[in-house]
């Protein structure tokens, strides 16, 4: 049993059941689908400093946070209790592509070489984890929504600017991927 | 005791994300090099079933379990979705994850994912104080 709940799902499975999560959230309470609004939710709980941004009611908006603390939850379910024991089956091609960029171990779900606590000390962990993060938060805002609300309910929504959104996600994806983490890598 | 429906939820698409492997590093990059279907077969399948959902949502104004009639917020065009879209999708190729398994890789016990999340969370604020200052 603990070895079929371990197992990882294929795309056909995983993708529908991620849009069901559209009309899921709608149906329990005529809420969006979307995460990355709790960062926001969380700076105007937490850090609000009269920036305009953050001066609404967060109590409002709490679901979303409880939402993202229910992935967390989510995530100790299906990583840790019902871990799957073997390495994400990556295509050949690109573990041959790490490999040449000095990833050697291809245990967990990510890095464990560069995603640990130390490498934080090193300038090439520091960007890949603080950097990387703080792109993360800051151009989600900025473009107003991530690859949830955008790419997922955005797209199924038929929204132009969603669209435009996720193109630019891959552009920047793409960048980063081809022209930057060559260099960061060997940092 | 309102909130316990969300968390439920959360905690689904926590496991989905996990088991999809949509949250590792090394999906994230195998997509950006096109070396496998898996990735775009998972974004596309979510989206054709929300869009199918969104779609029966609308045609029968179905109402939510409290009663109210559904309703979705269009978005607005602003370069934001550019110019922010770049830089997310650069962060995105760095940490390989975007804020859904940002929160997911935490519980799941990479556990320096909760700096990167707390570093995205400083990246909202800095967002919000130069707000005004940015192209849009």
């Amino acid at each position: 049993m603990k070895e079929i709940l371990s197992q990882p799902w294929p795309w056909y499975i995983a993708g529908p059941l991620i849009g069901l999560m559209v009309p899921l959230l709608l149906f329990l309470g005529n809420k969006t689908f979307g995460i990355s609004s709790s960062l926001k939710h969380i700076c105007a709980a937490c850090i609000p400093g009269n920036i305009e941004l953050f001066n609404y009611n967060w109590k409002k908006e709490a679901w979303n946070v409880i939402f993202a603390a229910g992935i967390i939850f989510g995530g100790v379910l299906a990583g840790v209790v019902f871990e799957n024991p073997h390495a994400v089956a990556i295509s050949s091609n690109t573990v041959a592509d790490l490999n040449a960029l000095g990833i050697k171990n291809f245990n967990g779900l990510h890095p464990g070489e560069i995603f640990n606590f130390h490498s934080l000390l090193s300038l090439k962990g520091f960007i890949l984890i603080v950097v990387g993060g703080f792109f993360v938060g800051f151009g989600t805002r900025y473009a107003d929504g991530c690859t949830s609300g955008h790419s997922i309910m955005g797209m199924a929504n038929l929204q132009l600017p969603s669209l435009i959104a996720t193109c630019c996600f891959f552009a920047g994806g793409l960048l980063m991927t081809w022209v930057i983490l060559p260099f960061v890598m060997r940092l | 005791m309102k909130f316990i429906k969300y968390f439920l939820a959360g905690t689904l698409f926590g496991i989905i994300l996990i088991k999809a492997e949509v949250v590792s590093w090394f999906r994230i990059q195998e997509m950006f090099r096109f070396q496998s279907f898996h990735m775009y077969g998972v974004i596309m399948s979510a989206i054709v079933v929300g869009m199918i959902s969104i779609l029966l949502i609308k045609k029968f104004n179905a109402k939510s379990i409290e009663g109210e009639v559904i309703k979705i917020e269009p978005k607005k065009f602003s370069w934001g979705n550019v110019i922010g879209g770049i830089i997310f999708g650069l962060g995105w190729a760095l940490t390989g994850a975007c804020p859904g398994p940002l929160y997911a890789l935490v519980g799941a016990g990479v556990y320096v994912m909760a700096i990167a999340l707390l570093a995205a969370v400083l990246g909202v604020w800095v967002y919000g104080k130069f707000q005004h200052k940015l192209p849009h």
